[in-house]
């Protein structure tokens, strides 16, 4: 009954890419897409740095071919990644088996609800935005997009949401729900967010420094990503191509804080190892971790510290990739599991960009440049507020 | 002084939702953090808000709260100090 | 087996637990005395529920009065124990006061105790806190109560590692208040609870 579960399509938009191939070519070419503001309208523009999606709302409805005035950010980003994970995959969902649609976000259509926040108490010119605000409204929306879709749902458990998302599919599909998912996440920036992280006091005001002694704060920034998994018996009997095995994942709670994690990271730890047990891999199969790795002093710590404990003196390679793409909230581990798979496939490593001294006390280096080296295995973590921890284990398919 | 400390409890017990503890109740001079109160890190940013709300006090680094925010006192003689009282 | 061994309601500010009534502030009050009041009914000491938000408050009282008459938080390890909730409006209820904060211009003092609320998932992270479990958690949100979603996700967690579960819905949304939370125990209890499924699931909720 448990059958394995492969990725089978990407689909990705960030900072660093409109699409799987631009993002590949930024994370080889160690350019980063955060900068300054252009498109968000927020009083901290020339303040704060972001990793903003290169594109206009007007240009990203060209694109989706879709001009409805209430669509938002959100649900644009959501349904240009969604279909590239679909094409890249070459799915057909009006073949007959069962597709689901497992998304996630945080804030939703805050983005477009906002603009119009003062007016709403006043006229009800803009009240059709807010049927777009809704947490489920870009999920539908990518559902519909896709078409012949059998069950959607969204979760929402904040920055970790990605990664549950692709645990409930591969579940799903081990339990004969479904037979395929298109899984993911998605969130646009917001005034919202800005706003919110700013109270808490973990912006840097430059670019971010993930695993750095002197690390500041993390940068906020944009995406969806979407990954097509399909089970087994699916697959063989369209003969698709499977891109990478997702053999291992656990999410764990934390139960120290809303929104900071423990400090000896009893919440990743639990999460990282029950992951590899999951697996059957031991510590030292692992080839490659994509870190949470944000850029607060809290988080990288206590994940350094996680990962002292599980892996000793003999710690991966390793890197951050969120100095190049922001921290995009829901969307983070849709797009660094795209990522561990482009890492797979090329037998690379992506940089921790911005990174020159190690924690005191932790002596961890994450790599600083493109390394080429064989890559089977990539842990991918993930932790979110609330205490939500998860990670997940992809593995190359062997020949 | 006194009657800054005073008014400062009361703002601090406001601003923090502290629905269970009276003023008298708080010692000037207790720690605010780990025991005392039992405030935490999220209490911290909220003392920082409470500080440019009502005595337009900018903290750029939250660093900074650990020495501000050791007792009401500490925070009451860093108001004086900045000439805001 | 599966079995539901407890559950507690909040429901037009009446709080009941296994269908006795607990607390009943349905005549009298606005909903934050509501919510200090059956926080007190219950001799609960956590003063941080009263920094919480509404959402977190509902689900804090709902899973006090459900866990009460029932061992599970002994009789499991607390890292096998999950908490599985949902809701339709996510964090609305706080996003909105957030939201206001942040567009008021004359007084711009956004709140970071407000802010760590507008995710809907922190009512779980403080359930995990105050009970100390640490076992898998998620956050669904859904147009209506779904018993389907919940008992599949259940089943899904129960094939893996999961022992127990805390499961149900908290929804806060303005004046609109409601919760409902579950236990589920993987026992050997036979005798007089209900087994899982969709009819009982939705049968507790609809009480």
């Amino acid at each position: 009954m448990s059958q394995r579960i492969y990725i089978t399509g990407l689909g990705v938009i960030s900072a660093i890419g409109n699409n799987v191939p631009e993002t590949l070519a930024s994370l080889t070419q160690s350019k980063t897409g955060i900068g300054k503001i252009h498109h968000l309208t927020t009083r901290y523009k020339d303040e704060f740095l972001a990793g903003e999606i290169k594109l206009s709302n007007e240009q990203l409805a060209d694109l989706v071919n879709d001009h409805n005035p209430d669509l938002n950010r959100n649900s644009y980003i959501a349904m240009l990644a969604a279909k590239e994970a679909v094409q890249n995959s070459g799915i057909d969902t009006a073949d007959g088996l069962r597709t689901g649609v497992i998304s996630s976000t945080t804030v939703a259509g805050m983005g477009k609800t906002e603009l119009y926040y003062k007016e709403l108490f006043e006229k009800d010119d803009h009240l059709s935005v807010l049927d777009t605000h809704d947490c489920g409204d870009s999920t539908e929306r990518i559902a519909d997009f896709l078409g012949n879709v059998d069950y959607v749902t969204t979760i929402s458990t904040a920055c970790s949401s990605a990664a549950n998302a692709i645990m409930l599919g591969c579940r799903m599909i081990k339990n004969g729900l479904l037979d395929r998912a298109v899984v993911g996440g998605v969130d646009a920036l917001s005034k919202f967010t800005f706003n919110g992280f700013n109270t808490l006091m973990i912006l840097d005001k430059e670019w971010s420094k993930p695993f750095d002694e002197n690390r500041k704060g993390l940068n906020l920034g944009e995406a969806a990503a979407f990954l097509v998994i399909e089970g087994e018996e699916a697959l063989k009997k369209r003969n698709g191509k499977a891109l990478a095995e997702i053999v291992g994942y656990a999410n764990t709670n934390d139960a120290y804080h809303q929104t900071a994690s423990s400090p000896e990271g009893y919440g990743a730890q639990m999460a990282i190892e029950q992951a590899l047990q999951m697996s059957g891999l031991k510590p030292g199969d692992i080839d490659y971790i994509n870190m949470h790795g944000t850029g607060t002093p809290n988080n990288d710590l206590s994940e350094g510290t996680a990962t002292r404990a599980v892996f000793g003196d003999k710690v991966p390679r390793f890197s951050s990739t969120k100095a190049f793409t922001g921290h995009t909230l829901a969307a983070a581990a849709a797009i660094e599991a795209v990522i561990s798979v482009l890492s797979i496939q090329n037998d690379m490593i992506f940089p921790n960009l911005n990174f020159t001294t190690p924690i005191a006390g932790l002596d961890l280096v994450p790599e600083t440049s493109l390394v080429k080296t064989p890559v089977n295995t990539v842990l991918s973590n993930s932790f979110g507020f609330g205490g939500n921890c998860s990670s997940l284990i992809f593995k190359k398919v062997s020949a | 002084m006194d009657a800054l400390i005073e008014k400062l409890k009361g703002q601090i017990i406001e601003q923090l939702n502290l629905a269970e503890v009276k003023p008298e109740e708080i010692n000037p001079d207790s720690p605010l953090f780990g025991e005392g109160l039992g405030l935490d890190s999220i209490d911290a940013l909220e003392l920082i808000v409470l500080l440019e709300k009502h005595y337009g006090i900018k903290i750029e680094d939250p660093k900074d709260g650990k020495t501000i925010f050791q007792s009401v006192r500490t925070m009451a003689e860093y108001i004086k100090s900045q000439g805001k009282s | 087996m599966k079995h539901i061994t407890s559950y507690a309601h909040i429901k037009h500010r009446r709080l009941t637990a296994n269908g006795s009534l607990i607390f009943d502030g349905s005549s009298s009050g606005s909903l934050p005395e509501f919510l200090t009041d059956a926080y007190r009914a219950q001799g609960m000491s956590y003063p941080k529920y009263h920094k919480m938000d509404t959402l977190c408050k509902l689900g804090m009282l709902c899973m006090e009065a459900a866990v009460k008459e029932s061992g599970m938080l002994t009789e499991y390890p607390l890292d096998k124990i999950a908490i599985v909730l949902a809701n339709a409006a996510s964090s609305m209820d706080t996003d909105r006061v957030h939201q206001a904060s942040i567009s008021d211009k004359a007084a711009y003092f956004p709140s970071p105790a407000v802010f760590v609320y507008t995710l809907p998932n922190i009512v779980i992270g403080e359930i995990a806190i105050k009970y100390k479990i640490t076992g898998e958690n998620a956050f669904f949100v859904s147009e209506c109560f779904d018993a389907g979603l919940l008992l599949n996700y259940l089943e899904a967690l129960f094939h893996g590692e999961t022992q127990a579960a805390v499961c149900g819905w908290v929804e806060a949304d303005g004046d609109a208040a409601e919760a409902f939370i579950f236990l589920v125990e993987k026992s050997n209890k036979s005798s007089n609870f209900k087994p899982l499924n969709q009819e009982a699931i939705t049968e507790l909720y609809n009480q």
